[in-house]
């Protein structure tokens, strides 16, 4: 009996039937639709023969457009996992007052405000940037990919196996109930001894690599790749911040792989970094997480500004007011969000000098925003706007984005936050200013790509929905919790007492509901474009007569994105073309030469996974013979030296053919 | 072919475009967020490297001469790179191999010396449970070791792979990555040597 279960310790390390959560419903019954829900979707791509099709054109695709909507798929699932834990919180907290508990438990509470964090930020939030820039920046450089097609791959997969982590902590085990940045001593093994941190650490470890190879990626794509002619201050804007966003990434990703080995070391080896015995730090762990999460946000915003800025100079008709400004306060941004971490907490005591310096540099970042804003305005300006969805977006965020804005600038200043911290207030703040800056961005920017990468136009009445929806779920469900944390009520709680407040929970429920209400219409609005989408055809590859490359091409582009490579002249390329008379080159096509496809990339993220699973569970063997699988299929990967192709002259003129018998049927209509 | 009138400045080219490869720049990139990494390592050794918790404190436990060993075998194997190195730009297969060969033998002591002294230590009960200080030394030169390490396997790799396939220019460009790893690790060490080590024995 003790060899058996020496052996059962061995395979299974500490998981059994009780990491089940049988005796919670909520969680049995959201398994049951997940499990539902999964089974159909698989019977689907069984009976419609997609398998092979899914495996060959997408799963082993280093097509940087493929993998950009892959990105955005991942986001947008994760968004409905990320925006369910937030319709639970708000509820629990509308019902939780005096005798009332509400539905939810503490320890159940505490899982689903970290995992909501958790998921939105690295699960939503930078899968649509990371899959917009990757989708995007080549097609606007002049590029036939990214400089690295199988590492953009290998990224992707491991951003989606982490993701798989999180998911998979809701039905084995338990996620973490330490909030999204999981400080110790709280996330340390004397405190957290369960399974939750290890959950976070490792799904983030593994995100986290896939995140900084992208970066490493897009950096050098867009160092090296531009199209001739193309000098750095003739990039479309959208490419300067998503260059700008991944040195950020670069530069501040390691961080967090750094801090979050050190985390584990404490809780697997019983080091003493950051635990309250024998000389370890806490508050290094808070300085080095922030280190790395002040420029997170940035690597966030930046690209949102980024596609405003596409977006305002395509819908009114004329150039970017100050291009040049807007660049430089790009890079004045990337700069400043370095040396601004501290202010996420003042009330660590560091002294008055140290508090006014942070607070000082803080503000002086609103400078460049303001910039950028009345550069949008002043593009507006005399502009003959068109106010389709990706401009109505535009203007929801300029409006909301000040809001949030100036609210930030009031916890900049070091005696406020003392009052502030750790307040609804500081939850409203960075609310206002990620779904009225990132998720606003990232819908404009999805609704303003979307012909290009589909070859039809989203329906816009659902669209216009979701918009109404979005912007006044959002005022209704965060101006109460500004009132909220003025009146002092902190964040992170499941019960309150005082029933005076409960009115103003009322209402930020009422207003999830809207939300709620505005992410179905951006369902429904996919659905119908798609029944639709013989009438919303885009056949010009130019649907909003818009001004950079990737409008130069066909829509969805061709394999090779661009038959002959473009020569540059001067900013708003493609408008420059258009003015110019650029006539399309008919024949004389040459061969392309393109990157093969290869199913390395995911099976190396999925080992990392398996990896990261017996990590989690103290598997040790399953940890150390996927680790040694995970080497070994590195190396036999380098071993392939058979990794490009030519696509000949016939085929890419076939195709160059085809989409000149659509122009000419355009044209003719 | 062109249908462009001579007015209208050319918008495309009609040869294929090569752009420059990317993978030394990339490489370059992936080795300065190394560098972040250990960059908070050495922070966390500074924030922690005094605090003792009653333990053992550096100028008691570091063997400067087994050090200095240790650091003339990497810095040795750097140069022996190097020769290997030059000899591929001579295109002699044998004679790299021969200079790869000695480097990793000179990687492969620097790393028992070190599995001999983490030993050691442990054995003394000077582990890295024992304080922070430890924690944050064991973390910092283990963390150096295990990128030594990955170098050697990598090292191997590429050796079966330039006898297989010579040095065509792929070989060429993944030893030229490696060449910058290893000195990278060189430069890491420079600094675990002279602010662990060295400034860790003065009282």
């Amino acid at each position: 009996m003790p060899r058996q279960f020496e052996l059962t310790r061995l395979l299974l390390g500490r998981l059994s039937w009780d990491a089940i959560p049988l005796h919670e419903p909520i969680l049995v019954w959201t398994f049951v639709v997940v499990a539902t829900g999964g089974a159909a979707v698989l019977a689907a791509i069984t009976h419609y023969r997609g398998w092979g099709v899914l495996w060959r054109d997408w799963i082993t695709s280093i097509d940087h457009k493929k993998i950009g909507i892959m990105y955005i798929v991942l986001g947008l699932v994760m968004l409905l996992r990320g925006f369910a834990d937030a319709l639970l919180m708000r509820a629990q907290q509308v019902f939780s007052f005096g005798h009332s508990l509400g539905f939810l438990p503490a320890h159940h509470y505490d899982q689903i405000f970290t995992a909501h964090g958790v998921i939105m930020i690295f699960f939503v939030a930078m899968p649509l940037v990371t899959g917009l820039m990757n989708f995007v920046v080549p097609l606007q450089i002049g590029a036939r990919d990214v400089a690295f097609p199988f590492l953009n791959n290998f990224s992707f997969w491991m951003t989606t196996f982490g993701s798989g982590l999180v998911m998979m902590s809701l039905f084995v085990g338990e996620f973490a109930r330490t909030g999204w940045l999981a400080y110790p001593p709280l996330s340390g093994i004397a405190f957290s001894p369960d399974v939750g941190v290890d959950y976070y650490i490792w799904s983030l470890q593994i995100a986290g690599v896939g995140t900084l190879l992208s970066g490493i990626n897009l950096i050098a794509t867009i160092v090296k790749m531009r199209a001739p002619g193309m000098t750095l201050m003739k990039m479309p804007v959208f490419t300067w911040t998503a260059l700008c966003t991944n040195i950020l990434i670069v530069a501040a990703f390691p961080v967090l792989t750094a801090v979050l080995a050190l985390l584990s070391l404490d809780r697997y080896s019983g080091t003493h970094f950051f635990t309250n015995e024998l000389g370890g730090n806490a508050m290094m762990y808070i300085n080095l997480i922030w280190i790395w999460g002040h420029p997170e946000v940035y690597i966030l915003i930046l690209p949102a500004f980024g596609v405003f800025s596409e977006v305002v100079s395509t819908f009114c008709g004329k150039r970017l007011f100050g291009y040049a400004s807007m660049v430089y306060a790009t890079v004045v941004i990337t700069i400043l969000s370095y040396l601004v971490w501290l202010h996420h907490f003042f009330t660590m005591g560091s002294g008055a000098s140290v508090n006014s310096f942070f607070g000082i540099t803080t503000m002086i970042i609103s400078i460049p925003t303001g910039a950028k804003m009345f550069n949008w305005l002043f593009t507006m300006y005399r502009g003959r706007i068109r106010f389709e969805l990706p401009m109505m977006w535009t203007i929801g965020f300029m409006i909301t984005f000040v809001i949030g804005g100036m609210t930030g600038v009031l916890l900049a200043v070091p005696p406020a936050d003392f009052a502030l911290h750790n307040s609804l207030f500081l939850v409203a703040h960075f609310h206002n200013v990620i779904i009225g800056g990132v998720l606003f961005g990232m819908l404009a920017g999805i609704t303003y790509w979307f012909p290009k990468a589909f070859g039809y136009r989203l329906e816009p009445f659902w669209g216009k929905c979701s918009f109404w929806f979005w912007v006044s779920g959002f005022y209704f469900a965060f101006m109460p919790l500004y009132v909220l944390g003025l009146m002092g009520v902190t964040r992170r709680l499941s019960h309150f007492e005082d029933p005076s407040l409960r009115i103003w929970f009322g209402i930020a429920a009422f207003g999830a509901a809207l939300i709620f209400l505005g992410i179905l219409s951006f369902m429904v609005q996919l659905v119908v474009s798609f029944v639709r989408r013989d009438s919303l055809r885009d056949t010009t590859g130019d649907p909003w007569d818009g001004r950079t490359l990737e409008w130069s091409t066909s829509s969805p582009p061709p394999v090779y994105n661009f038959a002959f490579t473009p020569l540059v002249h001067d900013n708003d390329t493609w408008a420059d073309m258009k003015m110019n008379g650029y006539v399309r080159p008919q024949h004389g096509f040459i061969p392309v030469h393109m990157p093969r496809n290869t199913g390395a990339g995911f099976v190396i993220a999925a080992l990392s996974a398996v990896c990261a699973f017996g990590l989690i569970w103290h598997m040790w063997l399953v940890a150390a013979v996927a680790c040694a699988a995970m080497l070994i299929s590195v190396i036999v990967h380098t071993f392939d030296y058979d990794r490009d192709f030519h696509i000949p002259a016939e085929e890419v003129g076939r195709v160059e053919a085809m989409r000149t018998q659509l122009l000419a049927a355009a044209a003719h209509v | 072919m062109f249908d462009q009138t001579e007015t209208s400045p050319r918008f495309y080219l009609t040869r294929e475009y090569h752009p420059e490869n990317g993978t030394l720049f990339g490489f370059w990139l992936y080795l300065m967020s190394d560098c972040l990494v250990f960059a908070c390592l050495f922070a966390v050794y500074a924030v922690l490297g005094r605090n003792y918790a009653g333990g053992p404190s550096g100028s008691q436990i570091f063997e400067l001469p087994l050090v200095a060993v240790n650091t003339s075998l990497l810095l040795l194997s750097s140069i022996t790179y190097g020769f290997a190195m030059l000899e591929m730009q001579r295109n002699r297969l044998p004679a790299t191999l021969a200079w790869l060969a000695v480097t990793g033998t000179l990687g492969a002591g620097f790393i028992g010396i070190e599995l001999h002294e983490f030993a050691h230590l442990i054995q003394d009960g000077a582990g890295p449970q024992r304080s922070a200080f430890l924690s944050s030394f064991f973390t910092l030169v283990g963390t150096h070791g295990l990128h030594v390490s990955c170098g050697l396997v990598w090292l191997a790799t590429l050796m079966v792979q330039s006898a297989k396939r010579g040095l065509s220019p792929e070989n060429r460009r993944r030893l030229l990555c490696l060449s910058m790893f290893w000195h990278f690790l060189d430069v890491v060490w420079i600094g675990v040597f002279s602010f662990v080590y060295l400034m860790g024995v003065l009282p």
